[in-house]
């Protein structure tokens, strides 16, 4: 199988979609000419032409309102944003046109665009450009909210996303870009809302996604060697729809649960889930949900305290054994 | 009062001028007393639902067009089949001049299950996509992006049609706006933004919210824009055939604004007494009334009696009882129809791809 990376992935669903329906269109900052601001879309502008692959000018409102508005005549509007912390200038467009239009129509209208782009910490970049809004986004009904971690799930969620007939918001992440992985060529196709064992376990249950699922890759390594405990990794793939049963078969068969997430505390996608958990499987569980999250401020720019802020493979080594205590 | 009477207002072409505008000149008798008719039919239908929304039959807002149903009859009987619509919430009067059935969109009011959009969107969101017709939408200049984005997707198709997004005064401040503006000019789309310029925003007057010209704004994004009176109706097409022209023919957008004026307060809620005086909305009652504009001229023209005239009154009266009785009569949503119409794949459940859990307690 071919081993190519994250931005590879995203590239190579993006082109084989492009390639299957002439109404997909990719759309957004640099996308066409530039080559992508992470050359995600690189080479695409030369192989599907300016009609497919569309520069925008720095105007998030205006062009995601512009995506939105054409899908609902049958366009499939794969719109970049630079970075997803820019979603806040487009706030209105997203959660309150995309998510909201089908339901105020009666279902007259359906709304069948992506909109996708890195959503991270950890480069530096200051609070402004390291939001994650994958908790603020799924609190909108009417939205599907995915964040793949590794290649072949970035482009096998892609292309699901691509083909959804609801809108979709996919967060990539910039520290991924460059991750290798095995991907299958051609049609790869991972449903949304299927969680996925990266690691099977038999102690601890690390419920994860993101970013954070390598983190706790790295954690459940530590955790076998050094202290013969057994982790799974859940990895949820997908926010919403949500996979709880995959995680409520796994908290059956470790009872103890540590939830990891790049995600301010409050009101967290992991908060969500802690509740999920002990109102489904509250008898299963022999010890209190632990979660480890972001620092609760803003982003630091500061670089070697940025990575003690987010979560990290020492954060997680400490949380899962405070969870197995 | 606003600075609302520009200088081109004060000196009006004459009613003939615009009758003569080939676009008019060649309407049959039928299709002048249709246009008549549609604009009485939306006057009756919104007193109508205004006498409901005072019964209580009808919760949340309701921002009435009463006064401006010259602009939305105009421009709306000007559609091909490839021409869309998309407008802000005081949507009543584009609805029913894009061909909706009043029954459903009175019932819309009352939240009933069979109003046009199942008693989920409410007054400011009626939708038709059958009739080219996308809402609808309450937040001040938010679908006008949207607007843009039908006339891409005229573009990408390569189909001959226009979008027409309707804005009110109020909405050229919102950044969407010149966001949208910017990129449809830039990329060329097929799209006429309509400011229906009623001279308040809310309570605002256009002097109080505005720097400078609304429609000139356009020139800064090398867009053509076009000012015309929305009193009436043959005017408001005459200007908007030329810009819709440009659109389809050309693929240029422009901007039009259309000087009207509404009756009513901003909503039924707004007690209408702080920002115009009686006198002002009298005045334009008595002078600038858009039916009774138009009555006047299709009676010397010969076109209409007023037997005619009278009998269509009473149609659209009774239209409007008929469809409040509609909707007294028809059943609410229930609340298992809350969690409906949220997610395609949730209503198509045979053709879902996704897994997992879409609703959460």
């Amino acid at each position: 199988m071919p081993v190519i990376t994250y931005r590879e992935a995203v590239r190579h669903a993006l082109a084989e979609e492009l390639e299957r329906d002439p109404n997909v269109v990719v759309m957004g900052e640099e996308v066409a000419q530039f080559n992508g601001a992470y050359k995600v879309t690189e080479g695409l502008l030369a192989r599907f032409g300016p009609q497919r692959i569309v520069d925008t000018p720095i105007s998030e409102a205006g062009f995601i309102g512009v995506g939105i508005g054409a899908s609902m005549l049958g366009i499939r509007p794969v719109m970049e944003l630079m970075f997803w912390s820019f979603y806040s200038v487009a706030f209105d467009q997203i959660l309150n046109n995309a998510a909201n239009v089908r339901y105020m129509s009666g279902g007259q209208i359906h709304c069948p665009i992506v909109i996708r782009g890195p959503a991270n910490g950890g480069t530096n970049v200051g609070a402004t450009h390291s939001h994650t809004p994958e908790n603020v986004l799924a609190n909108h009904p009417g939205v599907k909210v995915v964040v793949p971690s590794t290649p072949a799930d970035a482009k096998g969620l892609l292309k699901s996303a691509i083909r959804d007939n609801d809108p979709v918001f996919f967060l990539e992440n910039t520290m991924l870009y460059g991750e290798k992985g095995e991907v299958p060529a051609g049609e790869h196709v991972v449903p949304l809302g299927l969680a996925d064992v990266k690691r099977p376990g038999t102690d601890l249950t690390i419920v994860t996604y993101g970013r954070s699922v390598l983190h706790s890759l790295a954690a459940a390594e530590v955790l076998e060697r050094e202290h013969k405990v057994s982790a799974e990794v859940l990895d949820l793939r997908t926010i919403r729809p949500l996979d709880i049963d995959s995680v409520l078969r796994s908290v059956a068969k470790t009872h103890r649960v540590l939830i990891v997430e790049e995600q301010k505390p409050f009101a967290s996608v992991g908060s969500q889930l802690a509740y999920m958990i002990q109102r489904e499987a509250f008898d299963e569980l022999d010890a209190p949900i632990h979660r480890l999250a972001t620092v609760d401020a803003p982003a630091i720019y500061s670089p070697p305290v940025e990575i003690e802020q987010l979560p990290n493979p020492r954060r997680v080594l400490q949380a899962a054994l405070e969870t197995l205590a | 009062m606003s600075k609302k009477p520009t200088a081109k207002e004060a000196t009006p072409p004459t009613a003939t001028d615009h009758a003569q505008a080939p676009v008019n000149a060649r309407l049959s008798p039928e299709e002048r007393i249709e246009l008549f008719r549609k604009m009485v039919r939306i006057r009756r239908f919104e007193e109508r639902s205004l006498r409901a929304y005072q019964a209580k039959k009808i919760g949340g807002f309701l921002h009435l067009y009463i006064g401006q149903e010259a602009v939305a009859v105009g421009c709306c009987s000007l559609m091909g089949p490839n021409d869309h619509v998309i407008t802000a919430y005081r949507d009543h009067g584009h609805a029913i001049a894009v061909g909706m059935d009043t029954k459903p969109l009175m019932a819309e009011l009352y939240g009933k299950a069979t109003g046009c959009s199942k008693g989920k969107g409410g007054s400011m969101h009626y939708f038709d996509p059958s009739r080219n017709f996308w809402g609808g939408h309450g937040i001040v200049g938010g679908q006008i992006p949207l607007g843009a984005g039908l006339a891409y997707a005229l573009k990408y198709k390569g189909l001959k049609g226009a979008a027409m997004a309707f804005m009110g005064d109020g909405a050229v401040n919102q950044g969407a706006v010149h966001e949208a503006y910017n990129l449809a000019s830039l990329w060329n789309l097929p799209v006429v933004f309509v400011i229906e310029n009623n001279g308040y925003s809310m309570g605002t007057s256009q002097a109080r919210s505005s720097a400078g010209e609304l429609a000139q704004r356009a020139a800064g994004y090398d867009m053509q824009w076009g000012q015309c009176s929305g009193h009436d109706v043959y005017e408001v097409r005459a200007m908007m055939d030329k810009f819709l022209t440009l659109a389809r023919e050309n693929g240029r957008p422009s901007t039009v604004e259309i000087h009207t004026y509404r009756y009513r307060g901003h909503s039924v809620a707004d007690p209408d007494n702080t920002y115009r005086s009686k006198q002002e909305i009298e005045e334009y009652r008595r002078t600038r009334d858009p039916i009774q504009l138009f009555q006047d001229k299709l009676l010397a023209e010969g076109v209409l009696t007023a037997a005619l005239a009278e009998q269509i009154d009473a149609e659209a009266r009774a239209e409007a009882d008929l469809a409040a009785d509609f909707s007294e009569a028809s059943p609410f949503p229930t609340p298992a129809d809350i969690q409906t119409d949220v997610y395609w794949e949730a209503d198509n459940p045979a053709d879902r791809r996704s897994q997992g859990r879409l609703f959460f307690t």
